[in-house]
């Protein structure tokens, strides 16, 4: 009940706000008659899945005012993990001594012939896991196998698998691996903004990649390209009030609205471990290509964990399914329901590309969403 | 990115704490939290403590939830006839 | 449950008590004497003494009616010969196969029970057919069918006749059950979703998720524990006490296991052809439930139960029977979870509790824990 109200109360604040903020000289029509320009609308870009996740399920555009837009960018790790990496987690699978354990997100995301999914079906040794930690677990336990983690996700997970590979080392494990396929922020959002495609206002940054690491790695936003951010949490005031925080900012700046889990710092003890295992590489994003920096590889003292230095796969070339527009998807350059095959030849049940396979992709959030009167 | 839910330690082994919430009980791995204490409420990520989160919020946030499920169990409107 | 743990693997933190049983039986069965009575073998499935043996002391002894001990190929069932007949088959293959709250013979039976009420019958017999692992636990398989004969007594209705299956040892998971059911429709009308129309009001017995994730937990890969347990139950008397009072006006009934609620709702409007509103408020999710669905991404509206029922009922009659239902402990957290609408023919709109809109689909494949 508090919660509802609650919800209602920063919905009315936010129109209010954008009401505004509209009339003020972030209209490109400042300084002419007001009553010819049309209204400003705000475009704000969320870049965690989560985010996407949490707007469709609980109907949020719905309470927005019109002026406000809400556009999906690349936060999806699963989305954004380019198809060559996943035909090598693909290829790994298939060695007959080897484990491949990975987070349930990756099972049904199509590779260029195949998915987790129908390997294990035709004899791979795939595990779902829910911790890295398990994985370890299953190594410890499973010496005659050769246990590989496939390791996706941002800034919030890459440091729980960094714990994992110390563990085992403390262990004295010489059949626990990973493959990183792990990726960091702030490239991204870099490129998104140089690509110049989506006209951003802001960014709702991701709530739980900043507990690690805190606000500085988004202060470049508001620094060099004048546009700020709000760290949101996840229910749905927690999105409204950064919303609205948005929508408030006079100036461009780095703002937390989720003050109870995350503070400007960050995690440092978090953030030490990720760098004791993990130094910045290039790594290619769906929709964005190679972004330097932008990916976490093991360090050279952790090269006998590391998946893609033990093992040389073959993978050919990778095959990105026909017509698939994920890659503007994540870019926010296309809206999903204007993509083609939408709802048409790609649904979650017979899904093209990974954004429509993954439950908080942005094409199957918009799916989920549809407008019930369609 | 990511999936993430408040919950209160409740034992500690170690570095390896017995965490739960609403009847639910894990365990949670805190080397990344090395302060953390029995007690305390941590925001759990893949079988790992992130922060520890401030206490009040945390119960406040479980306050909202425990509603929620008050709210279906209790008087739920007969149709109109 | 699983008698001696193989410690030959040391810290056994996966695979549940199916999976310990097996390693255990594997590591006994080097040693055993050759005609150890305690264990299943392939013998016990061939037909002969040591199978007619195994029916009268173990099935027999715990099914326990006239009808059974006549042991004949087929049972003979006596029936009011102007009744319609309900006829329906399932088969169990839950892992592990004892799990809080039941086992795989309370499933099978109570879940055999459920789909003949929701054609509105009145459960008359039913007939369990085993496939058994060579080595399982003779122990093991008593509990099973004690399981059976008392959630069976519960409702009451008898097992009849049945068969048994040996298969070498690592196949069958242990033991799968296939349970088939007849009973006796008590209702003049056509319970149908094609009977359901515009303003019906939909009743949702209970929790829902609950079996779903004591069976995920007690499977042990995720490492939780859940203050919870199967909901697993035959609920023919719940459905009658809403029978008795709602009449004709009780025109659907359905019962959310695999695929969830929000399965049954999705093909609801797409069989009927109508369009279903539900209050998500309405919906009642244990805390458990939804701490566990947080954690691991889950969506209760799509998660499994063995225990409950949705039911669609006019407008007139449908407070009286959610008071039938609560009147009941089975039911006691019935609710009227939405309606039936006109508009958007073939869809689930689903109420937030912000009071916003969106569409609820039924789940797509396996349910995958998520990090995102």
């Amino acid at each position: 009940m508090r919660q509802k109200t609650e919800v209602a109360r920063l919905a009315a604040e936010l129109a209010s706000a954008v009401e505004l903020a509209s009339a003020v000289e972030r209209s490109p029509t400042a300084g002419r008659s007001s009553a010819a320009a049309p209204p400003y609308r705000f475009t704000f870009m969320e870049v965690c899945g989560t985010h996407t996740m949490a707007i469709s399920r609980f109907g949020l555009r719905e309470l927005l005012p019109t002026a406000v837009r809400l556009v999906s960018g690349p936060g999806c790790p699963v989305c954004v993990t380019a198809t060559g990496d996943l035909d090598v987690a693909v290829a790994l699978a298939r060695l007959p001594h080897v484990t491949l354990t990975t987070f349930g997100d990756l099972v049904r995301v199509p590779a260029s012939r195949t998915t987790l999914a129908a390997e294990r079906a035709a004899g791979a040794d795939v595990r779902v896991v829910y911790s890295p930690a398990d994985a370890v677990e299953l190594a410890a336990q499973e010496r005659e196998r050769e246990v590989v983690f496939a390791g996706i996700g941002f800034e919030t997970t890459a440091p729980t698998v960094a714990a994992a590979v110390l563990e085992a080392q403390a262990r004295g494990l010489v059949n626990f691996a990973v493959l990183s396929l792990h990726k960091t922020m702030p490239g991204a959002l870099r490129a998104l903004l140089d690509l110049g495609e989506v006209g951003i206002d802001g960014f709702i940054l991701p709530g739980h990649v900043s507990v690690v690491t805190g606000t500085a790695i988004y202060e470049f936003l508001a620094g060099e390209y004048g546009v700020g951010g709000v760290i949101a949490g996840f229910e749905a005031d927690d999105v409204l009030q950064a919303l609205l925080m948005l929508t408030r900012q006079r100036q461009p700046a780095i703002e937390i609205a989720y003050t109870r889990a995350v503070r400007p710092e960050g995690n440092p003890v978090a953030r030490e471990l990720m760098d004791a295992v993990f130094e910045p590489c290039d790594a290619t994003w769906r929709g964005l290509g190679s972004i330097p920096g932008s990916g976490l590889r093991l360090r050279d003292e952790f090269a006998r964990y590391d998946a893609s230095r033990r093992w040389q796969v073959e993978t050919g070339e990778p095959t990105e399914p026909r017509g698939c527009a994920c890659g503007d998807v994540l870019r926010g350059a296309l809206d999903p329901a204007d993509c083609p095959l939408f709802a048409g030849a790609c649904t979650p049940e017979s899904p093209v590309g990974p954004c429509m396979v993954s439950s908080e992709g942005s094409c199957a959030a918009r799916y989920r969403y549809r407008d019930v009167d369609d | 990115m990511c999936l993430a839910i408040p919950m209160r330690i409740t034992s500690v082994a170690g570095t390896l704490a017995t965490i739960e919430t609403g009847g639910l009980t894990q365990r949670a791995s805190l080397v990344l939290v090395p302060d953390a204490q029995v007690g305390d409420y941590v925001l759990v990520h893949a079988g790992y403590a992130l922060t520890v989160l401030d206490e009040q919020d945390a119960e406040e946030r479980m306050q909202l939830f425990a509603e929620m499920d008050e709210l279906s169990a209790g008087e739920d409107d007969a149709p109109e006839d | 449950m699983g008698k001696g743990r193989d410690t030959s693997k040391g810290r056994d933190t996966s695979g549940g008590p199916g999976g310990r049983e097996r390693a255990a039986t594997r590591a006994r069965a080097v040693t055993s004497p050759p005609q150890d009575t305690e264990r299943i073998l392939l013998g016990h499935g061939s037909g002969g003494k040591l199978y007619r043996d195994l029916v009268r002391d173990v099935f027999v002894a715990a099914f326990a009616n006239p009808v059974l001990e006549r042991l004949d190929d087929a049972a003979a069932l006596a029936a009011a010969s102007s009744s319609r007949i309900a006829f329906t088959t399932d088969a169990h293959v839950v892992q592990p196969l004892r799990f809080p709250g039941g086992d795989i013979g309370r499933l099978a039976v109570a879940g055999t029970v459920n789909d003949l009420a929701t054609a509105g019958a009145r459960p008359l017999a039913l007939s369990a057919a085993f496939v058994i692992e060579e080595g399982f636990a003779m122990d093991e398989l008593r509990a099973v069918c004690a399981s059976m004969a008392q959630t069976a007594r519960e409702v009451p209705v008898p097992i009849v006749t049945g068969d048994t299956k040996v298969v070498q040892r690592g196949a069958a998971d242990g033991l799968y059950i296939t349970t088939t059911g007849v009973g006796e429709i008590v209702v003049a009308h056509d319970l149908s979703a094609t009977a359901v129309r515009e303003g019906d009001q939909l009743l949702l017995t209970g929790t829902v998720g609950d079996h779903a994730l004591a069976v995920l937990a007690a499977r042990g890969d995720f490492h939780f524990g859940v203050a919870l347990q199967s909901d697993c139950a035959p609920l023919w008397g719940l459905v009658e006490a809403a029978i008795a009072v709602g009449g004709d006006a009780v025109r659907f009934l359905r019962d959310p296991t695999r695929g969830g609620l929000a399965t049954v709702l999705a093909e609801l409007a797409e069989s009927a052809g109508v369009g279903v509103e539900a209050d998500e408020e309405a919906i009642p999710v244990s805390d458990a439930v939804r701490a566990a669905c947080e954690l691991l991404g889950y969506d209760p509206l799509s998660l499994a139960n063995e225990g409950k029922m949705v039911l669609a009922v006019g407008p007139e009659r449908a407070g009286e029977v959610l008071g039938a239902l609560r009147g009941r402990p089975e039911g006691a957290r019935a609710a009227r979870i939405g309606e039936v609408t006109a508009s958007h023919p073939g869809r689930v709109a689903l109420r937030t509790r912000f009071g916003t809109r969106r569409v609820l689909d039924m789940p797509v494949g396996e349910l995958l824990p998520r990090i995102c």
